[in-house]
C-alpha cells in the first residue's frame, strides 16, 4: 500500500468528521452568543455583551418551576427504567430461551417508532381509561420510549458478562441474592450506569412525547417550544444554553466515573492474579 | 403445568416486566388509535357507530400531499446521512484509535439537548442579522437574503438532528467488519474501491440497513424542523395529525391519519428487522 495515499486518506477522514462536529456544534455557538447579549433583541456583532438576561432567567420563580417539574420526571423514569431494563437486559442478552429473538424484536419497536405519533396515541389512550394528563402520564409516556433505549444500552454489557461466574458463585454456596448483589449487579455495573445516565438525559430533553401528556405541568422544553413560536425572548438562548451546558456537564462527569470503575476493576484484577 | 413452567423459566421470568409494560404502554395505545379511527368524525367516545367515513374523508382530502412530502423529505435526510456517516464511523473504528471514544461522546451530547432548542440555535445563526449574515455585513457589507424558513433549511434540519441516529448503526455495522479479511483481499491485489465494494459495504450492510430505517422511521415523524427552520413552507403529515388532535378537536380523523403513518411505518419496520440477528450485530458472538 501506497503510505503517502494512505496518510492523505486519514487525514481527508479527520477533516471531515471535524467538519461535521462543527455542524453539529453550530447552533450551540448561536445560543451562546444570544445568552450573552444585555440588549432585549439579538443582533450581531453583539455590542452590549452582558449576562443580564441569565440574571432575570433565574430570579424567575416559574423557571425554578420548570425545573423542578423536569428534574422530578427524569428521576422518576430514570430509577423505573433501569429497574425493568435491568431485568429486560438479561433476558435480552442474557439467558437462551425460546421466543427471545422475538422479544428483542419486540422491545425494539418503540425506538422505531415516531415519536409525535407515540405522544398523540398515549394521549388517547390515557384520556379513553379516563385519566388526567399530569407529570405522572408524562413519565409514563418517557418509559414507553425510554425503557427500550435503557435496555439496548444495559444489554450490550450484558453482552461481554460471563455466565461462569454466577455459576461458580452457586457452586461456592452462594444464594441467588447473594450472587445477584455481589456478582451479577458488580459486573454489570458500568452498562446500568450508561443506562441510568441515557434514561436521565432523554428524558430531560424530550419534547414530543411531554407535549402532549404532560397536561397542566409544564417541562422545560414545552416551554422554551412555546416561547419561541411567541417571538423573541432572550430567556430562550440563556436556557437553551444551560440545558446544552448540563448534558456536557452530566455526560463528561459519566465518562470520568465509568472510566475510573475500569480502572480500579481491572487493577483489582491484576492484584487477584 | 406447562405454561407456568415456560413463565418461571429465568428467560421468559426477565422479560416479563418490560413484556407487560409494552403491553399497557404501547401496543394498547396504538389498538386504541386503530379503533377511534373508526369513530364517527368529531366524536370522544369509542363506543358509536364504525365505519370507514374517516379513511373516505382523507382519501378525497389533499391530505396525500403532507404524506409525500413527509416521505420524500424523510428519503432524502436518509440519503444524504448514508454520505455524511460512513467516512464518520469508517474513522471512528479504524482511524481515530483513542481519541474514538470522546469523538462518540461529541455525537451522543447533542442527543440529550431538546430538539427545538437545538434548531433554534439554527436560526439565531441564519437569521437576518443573525451570527452569519451579521458578521457578512460587519466585515463585508454584504447583505444576503436570509435562508431561515425555506425548504432547504428544513431539509438541513432534519439532516442535523437525524445524524446521530444513522451514525451509531453504522458505526456499529463497520466495526462489525474484520480487518483480516480486509487484509487479505488488498495482499490478492483488490483496489481500494474493490475492498469497499466488496467487503466494506456489504460486511457492514446490517448496520448501515439499521440506521436507514431508524433515520427514516424517525424523519417521518418529525415535526419540530418544519415549525422551528421551515415556517410551515412545508406541512409534513405530522402537523396535519397534531392540527386533528388539538384544533380542529377531531379525534377520528387524527386517528385515522395516524393508522395510515403507522401502517407505513410498521410495514418497512416488521420487513427489516425480521431478517437481522441482533446478536450479531449487537453482541458480535
Amino acid at each position: 500500500m501506497n503510505s503517502s495515499a494512505d496518510r492523505m486518506r486519514r487525514a481527508l477522514i479527520w477533516a471531515w468528521t471535524a467538519a461535521v462536529i462543527v455542524f453539529m456544534y453550530l447552533p450551540a455557538l448561536g445560543l451562546v452568543l444570544a445568552s450573552s447579549t444585555s440588549s432585549r433583541y439579538f443582533i450581531f456583532p453583539i455590542t452590549k455583551w452582558g449576562f443580564d438576561w441569565w440574571q432575570k432567567t433565574f430570579a424567575s420563580l416559574e423557571i425554578h418551576q420548570l425545573f423542578r417539574t423536569s428534574l422530578l420526571i427524569a428521576a422518576c423514569v430514570t430509577v423505573i427504567a433501569v429497574v425493568i431494563a435491568l431485568f429486560g437486559a438479561l433476558a435480552f442478552a442474557r439467558y437462551d430461551w425460546k421466543g427471545r429473538s422475538i422479544y428483542q424484536k419486540i422491545v425494539l419497536l418503540p425506538i422505531f417508532f415516531p415519536q409525535s405519533v407515540l405522544g398523540l396515541a398515549l394521549l388517547l389512550w390515557f384520556n379513553a381509561l379516563g385519566f388526567t394528563m399530569s407529570w405522572q402520564t408524562a413519565v409514563f409516556a418517557h418509559l414507553v420510549w425510554i425503557i427500550p433505549v435503557c435496555t439496548l444500552v444495559i444489554s450490550i454489557q450484558v453482552y461481554s458478562f460471563d455466565p461462569a461466574l454466577e455459576e461458580a458463585a452457586f457452586d461456592l454456596g452462594a444464594t441467588k441474592w447473594q450472587v445477584f448483589r455481589e456478582v451479577t449487579l458488580p459486573v454489570l455495573f458500568p452498562g446500568i450506569f450508561s443506562g441510568a445516565l441515557f434514561a436521565f438525559l432523554l428524558s430531560w430533553g424530550n419534547f414530543p412525547l411531554s407535549l402532549y401528556t404532560t397536561g397542566a405541568d409544564t417541562t422545560l422544553p414545552e416551554y422554551l417550544y412555546a416561547k419561541m413560536i411567541a417571538g423573541y425572548t432572550p430567556g430562550v438562548p440563556v436556557l437553551g444554553t444551560v440545558s446544552t451546558l448540563g448534558a456536557a456537564v452530566l455526560l463528561l462527569l459519566g465518562y470520568f466515573i465509568i472510566v475510573v470503575l475500569r480502572r480500579r476493576r481491572s487493577a483489582g484484577s491484576d492484584e487477584a492474579a | 403445568m406447562s405454561v407456568l413452567a415456560q413463565i418461571f423459566r429465568p428467560g421468559m421470568r426477565h422479560a416479563l416486566p418490560i413484556l407487560v409494560f409494552l403491553l399497557g404502554g404501547f401496543a394498547a395505545p396504538l389498538l386504541a388509535v386503530i379503533a377511534f379511527s373508526f369513530v364517527p368524525s368529531r366524536t370522544f367516545s369509542l363506543w358509536s357507530d364504525w365505519s370507514f367515513d374517516n379513511y373516505v374523508e382523507i382519501f378525497n382530502s389533499s391530505s396525500y400531499i403532507t404524506f409525500v412530502w413527509s416521505l420524500g423529505l424523510a428519503a432524502a435526510t436518509v440519503a444524504i446521512l448514508a454520505v455524511i456517516c460512513y467516512p464518520v464511523a469508517f474513522g471512528l473504528t479504524r482511524v481515530f484509535g483513542r481519541y474514538a471514544t470522546l469523538i462518540t461522546l461529541l455525537f451522543t451530547l447533542p442527543l440529550f439537548v431538546s430538539e427545538n432548542v437545538r434548531l433554534y440555535g439554527w436560526i439565531l445563526i441564519f437569521i437576518k442579522n443573525g451570527v452569519l449574515l451579521g458578521t457578512l455585513k460587519s466585515l463585508f457589507g454584504w447583505e444576503p437574503e436570509s435562508i431561515v424558513f425555506t425548504h432547504g433549511l428544513t431539509l438541513m434540519g432534519m439532516v442535523y438532528v437525524y445524524l446521530p441516529f444513522m451514525l451509531f448503526p453504522t458505526t456499529l455495522g463497520v466495526s462489525m467488519v474484520p480487518q483480516q479479511t480486509r487484509d487479505a483481499a488488498f495482499d490478492l491485489g483488490a483496489s481500494r474501491w474493490q475492498v469497499f465494494r466488496e467487503i466494506d459495504l456489504p460486511l457492514a450492510m446490517p448496520g448501515i440497513v439499521i440506521g436507514f430505517l431508524l433515520t427514516f422511521v424517525l424523519a417521518v415523524g418529525a415535526i419540530a424542523e418544519a415549525k422551528v427552520l421551515g415556517g410551515q413552507q412545508i406541512i409534513p403529515i405530522t402537523h396535519d395529525i397534531e392540527i386533528a388532535f388539538t384544533y380542529a378537536q377531531n379525534w377520528p380523523l387524527g386517528a385515522a391519519l395516524s393508522v395510515l403513518l403507522m401502517l407505513v411505518v410498521g410495514t418497512l419496520v416488521l420487513i427489516v428487522l425480521r431478517r437481522f440477528d441482533l446478536d450479531a450485530i449487537l453482541g458480535r458472538r
